[in-house]
């Protein structure tokens, strides 16, 4: 067969891309592209040179580089952005004690918690969800405490969460569910929840204005320096790329830092989101109420019962990281629906599909199919895939650097043999930041 | 299976024209809601038009399906003979199938054993069950037409299955499957590897489990010989054991054994009391069956598959694959998919297959592995689990390729009746969920609870 040695070729130069250790200079050449950023190309090219988009264009008009490996496919997408996991704290095993770290049980509120200390950048898991287009995940503590901790978001390759990390905390992860308040150490009422996030909320106002008391005094005392911290709160959208971990309540009197009531602190300064699970409505409500009162960057997690508070959720500009179509209904989600993705996109309100989390199996879910399922229900193709590219980029405040096929982003593409939701296509290739991290056929 | 033989005639003779008026009523008012309605009654249906893939044969373009009295009386290409009385239903543009066989399901609520002992034969399925559940419901908008609905996998032995017609219906007598002699069909569910071990008297490890199976199976061939030995004689009889009953059921191969099983090695330990007890089976799950496929093959067993979107979950399931239909294909073993519903959802049952044929497995394979190979695992392919003369008239109509994602169940019908139509509202509720389409009662999610009990 004549066709053996190119296919020996390929292998072979799939195999230099997988195991060189530098960034090797990719061509992505697709029938279709599909660029998230408004634009459906066909016979396109994306360049990838240094980790980032270099060019990307009609095949007619950009020329591929000399030296530049091109890599073909059928269909051409951003790197997958999944809003919402706990991939890499969940893992495959379902060990608890080996392999389960998304949820600490001793307290209902530990904002403290990082995500980044728990996140297992090699586990079977996330090779597993990396070979189906996933480049970006937000994970982090499962929802099941009032308040569980933490997320990180990180890509979904390199040996160490260093390598991988993108922000150090994407948000702070409330449940405000049914969920919430079962366990020990729970509040054990609705009432009760509420009433434990304001106080802590007024707690952490008072240390802002205590803080901002003494930076007063401070520029009084000394007119020449600048050591005022007073940036417009409700503009605020750090996506710092480094770890940075500043104490942010410097009140200067020599009282002792506390961790738990930093979070809070940078909550209220909109510097991280709060992202808050509701299924049934009068928990969405309740979080509309809470966020109304205190004036944080609320996403939504789950939103089951929210195609009943469409307007209230839309006059809120809140978005949504919405369960996986096909999470189970039962409890707090026995409303959802198959089409709530799509009544959402016709509300106008900003959502992205996550792939949540699940107590027992799947371990964890593909994004692409949770997209699917809603493709197949309303959603047009590229809005499905808008819900797991550049609109989860955009919620989660990364859209500068993933999300979209365009110049001067990371390089983070998936490629497929077809239609990249139907059953029987397959996710081809995965390529972060200019590598090809999967070449399998999934 | 005669320890059932009473059951029938619950209803006392003096009970009997009320019974049958009210059911005329019903009848009507049925009629009436449905209106123009061609649920056949007396009359033929021809659907015409319509891609129909039989399963048994190749597929058919523009062909033809006649229904009447609740059975199949032909299936064609266009030039079949339409009967002039026959009301016609176009259906171009559409795919009709067989209706869908669920190997392995837990829709409305079973509970099978208790936590009293491992091995309870005795134990039958139908007393648990509640039909007004919506997994019901949801089922039959994902096509499901037949299901076996199962114990749980805690158990040794969790008791006995039923097999039902998804038909609608105020009790479970009204969706039983009823064999010649009238009494309603099943299997017994059995299950091996962690799920089953536990504390006294449950098994300690999976040499106990083995030995406690070994033991109630010669237990039972003893009772099958004093039964024989008794040739009629009342006074020679044993006194009566419902769960020996039902194993002699199985030794002599009327009850088919329907074996959750993950790992190679269990797998293996089913095959090997297979071939010492005699027993028909089924094996379930088998997460690692790609690994002894060519074992499975050699002792003739035919599997029914789990596919889950991610391998992992348990230590046994690690090594789940979407290839393992694939492999066992390849290999001569028949091949079935199930739901496990709540583990995977009846509503994307064709997914399954879908999925399968994704990894490497045949078209022709997968169609079957939803219909007709699982109505040979429950023993009902000659009832059922095609499109041929002579079979009960389940069937779904499709919007197109079964395999496909963006595909929709149109209408499912059961003997000839049409039970689900997406085009009715609240139908379509169950189709898609909605305030309404959901229920309070916790899915079967058979080790959740135990894991969560663990944090």
């Amino acid at each position: 067969m004549n066709r053996t040695p190119v296919l020996t070729g390929v292998i072979a130069a799939l195999t230099l891309l997988l195991t060189a250790p530098g960034q090797a200079q990719i061509a992505v050449r697709g029938k279709k592209i599909y660029t998230s950023s408004g634009v459906v190309l066909t016979d396109g090219v994306v360049v990838l040179r240094e980790g980032k988009i270099a060019e990307i264009g009609p095949a007619n008009k950009v020329v591929i580089p000399a030296g530049f490996t091109i890599v073909d496919a059928a269909v051409v997408t951003p790197g997958l952005v999944d809003i919402r996991g706990t991939v890499g704290l969940t893992g495959i095993y379902n060990n608890f004690g080996h392999d389960q770290d998304q949820l600490e049980t001793s307290a209902a509120m530990q904002p403290e918690l990082r995500a980044l200390d728990a996140y297992n950048p090699q586990e079977k898991l996330v090779a597993y969800v990396r070979g189906f287009g996933v480049t970006t995940v937000n994970t982090g503590h499962a929802p099941g405490r009032l308040i569980s901790g933490q997320s990180v978001i990180v890509k979904t390759t390199g040996n160490t969460v260093e390598e991988a990390l993108m922000v150090e905390t994407g948000a702070v992860l409330a449940d405000m569910s049914s969920e919430a308040l079962q366990g020990s150490g729970s509040p054990g009422t609705r009432a009760k929840v509420m009433s434990l996030l304001r106080q802590q909320f007024l707690a952490a106002q008072r240390t802002i204005a205590t803080s901002e008391a003494e930076a007063k005094k401070v520029t009084v005392k000394a007119p020449g320096k600048t050591t005022t911290t007073s940036k417009p709160a409700a503009t605020t959208t750090k996506t710092n790329t480094t770890a940075t971990n500043t104490p942010a309540s410097k009140t200067g009197d020599g009282s002792p830092r506390d961790l738990r009531q930093e979070m809070f602190v940078r909550i209220l300064k909109r510097e991280i989101p709060l992202m808050i699970t509701a299924h049934r409505a009068q928990d969405i409500a309740s979080a509309l109420r809470l966020a109304r009162e205190f004036r944080f960057r609320l996403i939504l997690d789950g939103a089951s019962d929210a195609p009943l508070l469409l307007e209230e959720i839309k006059a809120a500009g809140v978005p949504i990281a919405l369960h996986p179509t096909m999470q189970r209904a039962f409890g707090d989600t026995q409303n959802l629906s198959f089409e709530t993705a799509a009544k959402l996109k016709k509300a106008g309100i900003p959502f992205a599909i996550e792939t949540g989390f699940e107590a027992y199996v799947p371990k964890v879910r593909v994004l692409l199919f949770e997209a699917a399922v809603a493709a197949a229900n309303g959603l047009s193709t590229e809005e499905a895939l808008s819900a797991i590219t550049i609109d989860a980029a955009r919620i989660l405040g990364i859209e500068k650097r993933v999300g979209s096929l365009e110049v001067g982003k990371d390089g983070d593409v998936a490629l497929y043999d077809g239609d990249p939701f139907e059953y029987l296509t397959h996710c081809t290739g995965t390529i972060i930041q200019g590598r090809l991290v999967s070449s399998d056929r999934n | 299976m005669a320890r059932n033989r009473g059951q029938a005639g619950s209803l006392s003779p003096s009970d009997e024209p009320f019974r049958v008026k009210f059911s005329l009523l019903l009848f009507s008012l049925f009629l009436l809601a449905s209106g123009a309605n061609a649920q056949t009654n007396g009359g033929t249906i021809a659907f015409v038009g319509g891609r129909i893939l039989p399963v048994s044969r190749p597929p058919i373009e523009k062909g033809t399906l006649l229904v009447k009295d609740g059975k199949i009386i032909a299936v064609g290409d266009s030039s079949l003979t339409i009967p002039a009385d026959a009301t016609i239903i176009r259906s171009e543009g559409k795919t009709i199938m067989p209706g869908l066989v669920d190997t392995h399901s837990h829709i409305a609520g079973p509970a099978g054993g208790d936590s009293s002992a491992p091995i309870q034969p005795d134990i039958r399925v139908y007393d648990s069950l509640n039909m007004r559940e919506s997994s019901v419901k949801k089922a039959l908008a994902g096509g499901i037409t037949t299901a076996n609905i199962m114990p749980g996998s805690g158990h040794l032995m969790s008791g006995q299955t039923v097999y039902i017609k998804l038909r609608g219906g105020k009790t479970i007598e009204d969706y039983f499957i009823r064999d010649s002699a009238g009494n309603p069909s099943g299997g017994m569910k059995m299950a091996n590897g962690t799920n089953s071990i536990g504390s006294p008297p449950f098994p300690g490890t999976r040499g106990k489990s083995v030995a406690l199976i070994r033991e109630q199976f010669i237990r039972a061939q003893e009772y099958r010989k004093k039964v024989r030995d008794a040739r009629g004689d009342a006074s020679k009889l044993p006194p009566r054991d419902l769960g020996m009953e039902a194993l002699v059921e199985v030794l002599d191969g009327k009850r088919i054994v329907q074996h959750h099983t993950h790992r190679a090695d269990d797998i293996m330990s089913v095959l090997r009391l297979q071939k010492e007890f005699g027993f028909k089976v089924v094996l379930h799950h088998v997460s690692e069956g790609w690994k002894v496929a060519e074992e499975i093959a050699r002792a003739k067993v035919p599997c029914s598959i789990i596919l889950i979107d991610a391998p992992g979950g348990k230590l046994e399931a690690v090594d789940l694959s979407f290839k393992t239909g694939a492999v066992l294909e390849k290999a001569g073993v028949p091949v079935a998919y199930h739901t496990d519903d709540g583990i995977t959802d009846s509503r994307l049952f064709l997914r399954s297959a879908a999925l399968g044929v994704r990894a490497g497995l045949s078209r022709e394979a997968a169609l079957q592995s939803v219909t007709l190979a699982g109505a040979k695992m429950l023993g009902l392919d000659s009832r059922l689990g095609s499109l041929e003369t002579g079979k009960d008239a389940d069937f779904i109509v499709l919007s197109g390729d079964p395999l496909s994602v963006y595909t929709h169940i149109l209408q499912t019908y059961i003997e000839g009746r049409k039970v689900f139509d997406r085009d009715d509202a609240r139908d379509a509720l169950f189709a898609v969920g909605g305030v309404g389409a959901g229920e309070e009662l916790r899915p079967y999610l058979c080790c959740a609870d135990e894991e969560a009990a663990k944090r």
